[in-house]
């Protein structure tokens, strides 16, 4: 059994990033870590890979720089990557990332279950994974905050508007996992050292078999035609509690009429 | 705008809030407006997809089948022989499941995260927020239509017009894969709703433990307000998925909003920074949430928030 995981290499979000005024599009450093929404689904996809013998892929689209988040993956325990890099695909939107995270798919070949992230921290379309699933002519079992494989039937648990729904469905299927469905494991210092010789592949678009006039801005139907600041929320009145700040609590709700 | 749709979730046999503010919005480019309606359907829930704007209402019940194949292969037909120009969808579980399915279907992007819409005669532009609401970015369709946006809770207020009873078309399922919802739980939320209220009372991880929690309940219930909670506090299931705030939660515009314990991450503001006046209490000076809070009080929970208990139980 093969999983195939898409998780995402993003600019640290603990230091701020900027985008480029020109092209819009976010500037992207050499290193990068692994999207934190992302570590869900590949810890997913080794828990469930451990339990039914498979083997782990790694699919990634976008600048590749140092491999530093992927290798975060590779050392959590995924087997190998493949990371689509490519200078056109710059200002790609959700539909062309999910073409290029397909047709990655099915050139790897084999595989039983596509494992993502709900939203991704820099894009958060939340679309990707259906689109993942339409594109390969697969069903996606969304919002799976409890995955399990019991031979080759799917049951999940999908989170829904009123409480959550007890879904099934027969491989080959896409799976959105939620942030909180696994606790993440750390790499371990032999993973590490592991993920050094693991195989990172690295192909073009055009190597997909992808036009190059169907990716980046142009090939998404798209243009982004302004960045601007927010109006941005002034701080109020800050106390320090000695004891007493509940008072203030009380004067502004009475304030507000809601007591 | 020539003809725009509004795909309507049913949450709770009424059509999903964000629907009726989408409703309100396209109702106000003009021209010909529908409701995609996607659940069992009700005679009342199409009066108030009608009062808000749509002349006409085309139904389709998913039935025990995960929606998003089926819908999505209705609604492609229907856009084939409609061709509809936009098609607006809100953040809702099978709004999401289904735009992403029809993009990929009918090969056209789709715009997420609207927060305002700027047409202009034939030219759609998506507002949307990025960075924690810190910036704010335009987006316009290039390619051919029909053109798909997701739109964010409450950018729009909810008001009814004085449209009447709308045309009721059924639309069959389209072919709906073998994913099937075996048993629905319903997990009950007490008082008020937190779409709705007036008043939210949202926990984070600074209340230190599940047996803590009710101290947020307790507050909340002495307010009339509704409970809130960051996704710190879900994922370690103090209480529901369904009462996160932020960016992958719910929006919440309430007059007060009273944040404990919140350190105030980007994704936690984008679902509140709106809110009439912001009350914080974080025991971190720096904590972002003071940024944006009227009133911050620099404190321990554990004191604070019993203070304020014991002091509005004393008022009766
Ligand atoms: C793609 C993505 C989507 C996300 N979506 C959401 C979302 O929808 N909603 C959301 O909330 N988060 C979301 N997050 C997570 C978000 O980034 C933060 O991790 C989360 O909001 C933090 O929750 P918290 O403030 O409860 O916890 P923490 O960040 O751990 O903050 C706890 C705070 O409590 C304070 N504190 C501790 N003890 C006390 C005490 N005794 N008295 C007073 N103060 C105390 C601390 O100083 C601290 O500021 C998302 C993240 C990603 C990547
Ligand atoms: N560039 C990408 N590379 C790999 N996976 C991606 C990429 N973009 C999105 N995904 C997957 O799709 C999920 C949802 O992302 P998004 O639609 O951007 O919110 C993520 O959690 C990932 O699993």
């Amino acid at each position: 059994m093969k999983i195939a995981v898409c998780a995402k290499q993003i600019p640290d979000p603990a230091t701020p990033y900027s985008l480029d005024p020109e092209t819009h599009f976010v500037v992207r450093p050499n290193d990068q870590v692994l999207d934190d929404t992302d570590r869900y689904g590949v810890e997913m996809a080794l828990q469930l890979a451990e339990a039914n013998d498979a083997e782990v892929v790694l699919v990634s689209m976008g600048p590749a720089g140092n491999l530093q988040g992927v290798r975060q993956a590779l050392a959590m325990g995924a087997d190998k990557a493949i990371v689509v890099d490519d200078e056109g695909l710059r200002g790609s939107g959700a539909l062309v990332t999910a073409k290029v995270l397909a047709a990655a798919i099915q050139q790897e070949g084999g595989v039983d279950l596509v494992i993502t992230g709900t939203e991704s921290t820099d894009g958060y379309t939340g679309v990707v994974p259906q689109q993942i699933a339409a594109l390969l002519g697969l069903p996606a079992l969304s919002f799976a905050r409890k995955v399990e494989l019991d031979g080759t039937t799917l049951k999940v648990e999908r989170i829904s508007a009123t409480g959550y729904d007890d879904v099934e469905c027969p491989l080959p299927a896409v799976v959105a996992v939620t942030s909180g469905a696994v606790e993440p494991r750390y790499p371990t210092f032999k993973g590490i050292m592991a993920a050094k010789s693991k195989p990172v592949e690295q192909p073009t678009a055009a190597d997909l078999g992808i036009a190059a006039d169907a990716i980046g801005e142009a090939g998404s139907g798209q243009e982004i035609t302004s960045v601007e600041d927010a109006p941005s929320r002034t701080a109020g009145t800050k106390i320090v509690d000695e004891g007493e700040a509940f008072q203030a609590i009380v004067e502004l709700l009475e304030k507000a009429k809601v007591i | 705008m020539a003809t725009t749709w509004v795909f309507t979730e049913e949450v709770a046999g009424a059509p999903s809030s964000t629907s009726l503010e989408m409703l309100t919005k396209a109702r106000s480019l003009g021209g010909d407006l529908a409701a995609v309606y996607v659940g069992t359907g009700s005679p009342e829930a199409f009066a108030a997809v009608g009062a808000h704007g749509a002349t006409r209402v085309f139904h389709i019940d998913p039935g025990d089948a995960l929606p998003a194949a089926g819908v999505t292969g209705a609604l492609a037909a229907l856009a084939a022989e409609h061709e509809p120009d936009l098609i607006l969808f809100g953040m809702g579980f099978t709004d999401r499941d289904v735009a992403g399915r029809l993009s990929a279907a009918l090969d056209r992007p789709v715009l997420a995260n609207a927060v305002d819409l700027e047409v202009d005669g034939d030219a759609v532009t998506v507002v949307s927020e990025i960075l924690g609401g810190t910036q704010i970015v335009k987006a316009a369709f290039t390619g051919p239509k029909p053109w798909l946006g997701i739109v964010r809770p409450k950018a729009f207020p909810a008001e009814p017009g004085d449209g009447g009873d709308p045309e009721v078309v059924g639309v069959p399922m389209g072919e709906a894969g073998p994913a099937v919802i075996a048993a629905r739980h319903e997990e009950a939320a007490e008082g008020p709703q937190l779409a709705d209220a007036n008043v939210v009372v949202t926990g984070g991880r600074g209340i230190g433990s599940a047996e803590k929690w009710s101290m947020v309940t307790d507050l909340a219930s002495l307010l009339g307000a509704a409970v809130g909670a960051t996704r710190a506090v879900v994922d370690a299931e103090w209480t529901a998925y369904s009462l996160q705030v932020g960016q992958t939660g719910q929006t919440v515009k309430p007059d007060v909003y009273l944040a404990l314990g919140v350190s105030g991450a980007m994704q936690h503001l984008v679902g509140m920074k709106d809110s009439g006046t912001i009350i914080a209490v974080n025991k971190d000076e720096e904590a972002p949430i003071f940024e944006v809070a009227d009133l911050g009080v620099v404190g321990d929970v554990h004191k604070v928030v019993p203070a304020l208990i014991e002091t509005l139980r004393a008022r009766g």
